[in-house]
């Protein structure tokens, strides 16, 4: 992976910038040592590392104010970073830079139930946003499944997923305002307790911006009353196209369920080794929820199992109460932690047309036999959204290579069908390199010109999401 | 100007020599007046790919809006995000297109549930003020690759680019709707019944309260729809928890939601109309405070409250520096959709923005437009 030069005079300057920061912070909040400095030296990302010149944790908005005001003023690069659980690299390091972490900006701000939403601080973790409402009947919808540990300052700079979003959408579509600070230290408000933010969408291209366009300090989230319950069912199929179609007629039957989980063969046997869930050994396999009370519930599932009966399913398994519903659920949840037992995993996110899925499938295998590494596919079905998990053993020499040539070859693959390079974990360092496959230079040049314009200097997380040759001329100006 | 094809359309804006005045139907005459030639898109039409069982839609910018709904229902799918018509409210005439629906933002009530026009766009190509083509997003319901282009061309008033191809997420046509309404209420009241709606978990995907004489008799209105026996259960608790509500099904009930979609109520009387996005719960408020200073308007309260239509009388500032005055402290923003091109003409009909965010819109609009040729000042 190739990143930038450091720069030099950064570099030399180190104790100044140091200097200037802690004039800034609390003693605490600045982290210079390099024995220190290197917990911040990666994010779940781990094959790439890079300690920071320094790492500063600023505990209020006039803080990262400040902070973002001395490094602007030294032309010193920041990376933001939220909970470092990014699979794309997006809070990895440079030599030069300082890493803003958010970490303590953790508080909520206020509740408005009446107005359906909260407003936090975004180094707030994206499940305790829901443990600040759930007592009193709400939720806040977006789940990526590292949502214990990840903060919702990340979840808006890679405007994250889940596995709720066919019904309940992506960070996107549940954020309504944001303060967010400036590369120069200017702080600005956009949206708030409404539901449309006025003037330019704004705050539509900032989410998903990777931290390159301002470090977000509060956001006001959408915040949503509970349904009163869920209920899974398991389908066990002898072919993926079949899988395949199923998902498409259940979608246009007009049912939206919450969930429609899909896992393959290798997938399904590793997670049966690990969890015992006692799932069917069969080709692919579906997990559907749907929602409300339990009638309508019976009235969603009556609809979607005649679909699926119509497929020739080799199993369908119905969950008579909630301990059956967390069996149905507890290969499909351990399904990461079954492959890290067996191997070291690569993670990817491209996502497809889902009637492109049985071919899509077809060529993961092909491509699986010509570089001999093991895949497992677990992913959202219904926005075709894949996850597919390249194994490898990172002991090997040359392995993390081949897997990650493999990657490639399979988002290429993604692209080629209609698709995109990734759904829901970000460009980051992972897929920068990529880019072009999907986008032409016209497109990038006008994604850059955004850039331009909220950080025109280029210091903010400026090694990530585009190539580095595109983007050459504006990092070095 | 009506081009064929999106290369045309390049080239024509690339060889722009002034000032383009952009319209898809032209059925959506909002901001401030533009001088300019004519650029219609209505001659970029069709379906370019329509796959049902992915919810995914791909078409022509230009094509009407109508075709657009008409492929859909043949497959018992729709636009879920209920794109407001014009028409009607702005005393205009033509065929609003698909793109002039995304160039609008044009959400209708379902938009407390589902989410607003920008949140179904998923992907758009449109040419730039220099006429380079450039494509955004695609047609995945789920995609993070680059910055999201498709949101901020979402609500430009084809400012910053002219649309010439859109890709969208559409949903089922539900199996049935109902409506349960209450006559009489005062705006608080009827609010007040709104939000206990919302925080239900039956799901409801329509809040509204016409005030009193916005059409007749104050009416509040909320809507659920989906499986007929989901309906019915729905029904029965939200009759429950709302008391003095009565059901409207059916057809009966979808009139009821074009009504409050269209603002049909403000349609053909004389006025100035504002469109005020704000707190649920500062609605009345806001209502009650312009009332105070003298402001006479009639409210519709669509969005559990949080959006207010506001027929004020026509002349002078219609009433802007009180109403953001107002808003300065609540919170929120106003557009003036309806007014004489007089009105228009000095009133800002946007909500002006703080320097910071107006320095970063400017930036973005002398990047995407440098020469300032597409639709020039529409959303000063």
């Amino acid at each position: 992976m190739e990143m930038p030069t450091p720069s030099a005079a950064v570099l030399a300057k180190k104790a100044r910038v140091v200097e200037r920061l802690q004039a800034v912070l609390p003693a605490s909040g600045v982290i210079h040592d390099p024995a220190e400095t290197r917990a911040y030296e990666c994010d779940a990302l781990t094959a790439y590392r890079c300690p920071p010149l320094c790492a500063v944790l600023p505990a209020s908005t006039e803080e990262v104010a400040a902070v973002l005001r001395v490094c602007h003023e030294e032309g010193v690069p920041v990376v933001p970073r939220g909970s470092g659980t990014s699979l794309a690299g997006g809070a990895l390091p440079t030599a030069d830079s300082v890493i803003l972490g958010v970490a303590r900006l953790n508080r909520v701000l206020e509740t408005a139930y009446g107005d359906r939403f909260i407003r936090v601080q975004t180094g707030r973790t994206n499940l305790s946003v829901t443990g600040a409402v759930e007592e009193d009947g709400f939720f806040y919808a977006p789940d990526p499944s590292s949502q214990l540990a990840c903060a919702i300052a990340g979840n808006i700079a890679m405007n994250s997923g889940g596995a709720h979003c066919l019904k309940y959408g992506v960070t996107t579509n549940n954020l309504l305002g944001v303060t967010m600070v400036l590369m120069d230290g200017t702080v600005i408000e956009l949206g708030g307790g409404h539901l449309d933010a006025g003037g330019l969408d704004l705050l539509g291209v900032i989410c998903g911006s990777e931290g390159q366009l301002g470090v977000v300090t509060e956001a006001t989230l959408r915040i949503l009353p509970k349904p009163e319950g869920a209920r899974p069912v398991l389908m066990g199929f002898d072919s993926n196209e079949v899988a395949g179609a199923c998902v498409s007629d259940i979608i246009k039957a007009g049912v939206l369920p919450v969930a429609i989980e899909f896992m393959d063969r290798p997938c399904i046997r590793a997670c049966e080794a690990f969890a015992g869930a006692g799932y069917p050994d069969c080709e692919a396999l579906l997990i559907v929820e749907v929602e409300g009370a339990p009638g309508e519930i019976d009235e969603q599932l009556a609809l979607i199992l005649e679909i699926a009966r119509r497929h020739d399913p080799v199993e369908l398994r119905e969950a008579a109460d909630a301990d059956e519903a967390a069996r149905i659920w507890l290969g499909r949840k351990s399904a990461f932690g079954a492959m890290g037992q067996i191997n070291d995993y690569m993670c990817l996110d491209g996502t497809i047309p889902v009637s492109r899925l049985p071919e899509v499938l077809g060529g993961i295998r092909a491509l699986s036999g010509r570089y001999g590494l093991e895949v497992a596919n677990v992913f959202h079905a219904g926005d075709g959204n894949m996850h597919p998990l390249i194994l490898f053993d990172a002991n090997r020499p040359g392995d993390l290579e081949k897997a990650e040539e493999m990657g490639a070859d399979i988002l290429r693959l993604c692209v080629e069908v209609g698709g995109c390079l990734t759904g829901e974990h970000g460009v980051g360092v992972e897929k920068r390199d990529l880019m072009a496959v999907q986008y032409g230079p016209d497109d990038l040049e006008a994604q850059m010109a955004v850039k331009d314009v909220f950080d025109p200097a280029w210091l903010l997380n400026a090694a990530k999401v585009f190539p580095l040759d595109a983007s050459a001329r504006r990092r070095a100006a | 100007m009506r081009p064929e094809s999106e290369e045309e359309l390049a080239a024509l804006v690339a060889g722009a020599a002034g000032p383009l005045k952009i319209v898809g139907g032209g059925t959506r005459d909002v901001g401030r007046p533009v001088a300019g030639e004519v650029l219609s898109t209505a001659g970029l039409t069709g379906v370019r790919l329509y796959e049902p069982g992915a919810l995914t839609l791909v078409v022509g910018a230009g094509t009407p809006l109508a075709e657009v709904e008409a492929v859909l229902a043949e497959q018992g799918q729709r636009l879920a995000f209920e794109p407001i018509d014009h028409r009607a409210l702005l005393g205009t005439a033509g065929a609003p297109t698909i793109g002039g629906v995304f160039a609008a933002n044009a959400s209708g009530p379902r938009r407390v549930n589902v989410g607003a026009a920008r949140d179904f766009l998923l992907g758009v190509r449109f040419i730039d003020g220099a006429g380079r083509v450039v494509k955004n997003g695609g047609r995945v319901m789920k995609n993070v690759t680059g910055y999201d282009l498709v949101k901020l061309m979402a609500g430009s008033w084809g400012t910053l680019g002219v649309l010439s191809e859109v890709s969208l997420k559409v949903l089922a046509e539900p199996a049935a709707e109902m409506t349960l309404v209450a006559r009489g209420l005062a705006a608080e009241a009827g609010v007040a019944a709104l939000t206990a709606a919302l925080g239900s978990p039956y799901d409801v995907t329509g809040a509204a309260h016409l005030d009193e004489g916005v059409a007749g008799a104050a009416e509040t209105r909320v809507r659920i729809e989906g499986l007929p026996e989901s309906v019915a259960y729905r029904g029965e608790r939200l009759g429950a928890l709302l008391e003095g509500f009565a059901p409207v099904e059916g057809a009966a009930s979808a009139a009821l939601w074009r009504e409050v979609r269209d603002v049909t109520p403000f349609a053909g009387r004389a006025g100035a109309v504002w469109r005020v996005s704000l707190r649920p719960s500062r609605g009345v408020r806001l209502t009650e405070a312009l009332g105070e200073a003298g402001l006479a308007h009639r409210a519709l309260r669509d969005w559990g409250g949080g959006l207010l239509w506001l027929l004020v009388e026509d002349g002078g500032d219609a009433g802007a520096a009180l109403l953001r005055a107002r808003l300065a402290e609540l919170g929120g923003h106003a557009t003036l959709v309806r007014a004489a091109p007089e009105t228009r003409a000095v009133v800002p009909v946007f909500q002006p923005e703080p320097a910071p965010v107006a320095a970063l819109s400017a930036g973005l609009r002398a990047r995407f437009d440098p020469r300032g040729i597409l639709n020039p000042g529409l959303m000063a």
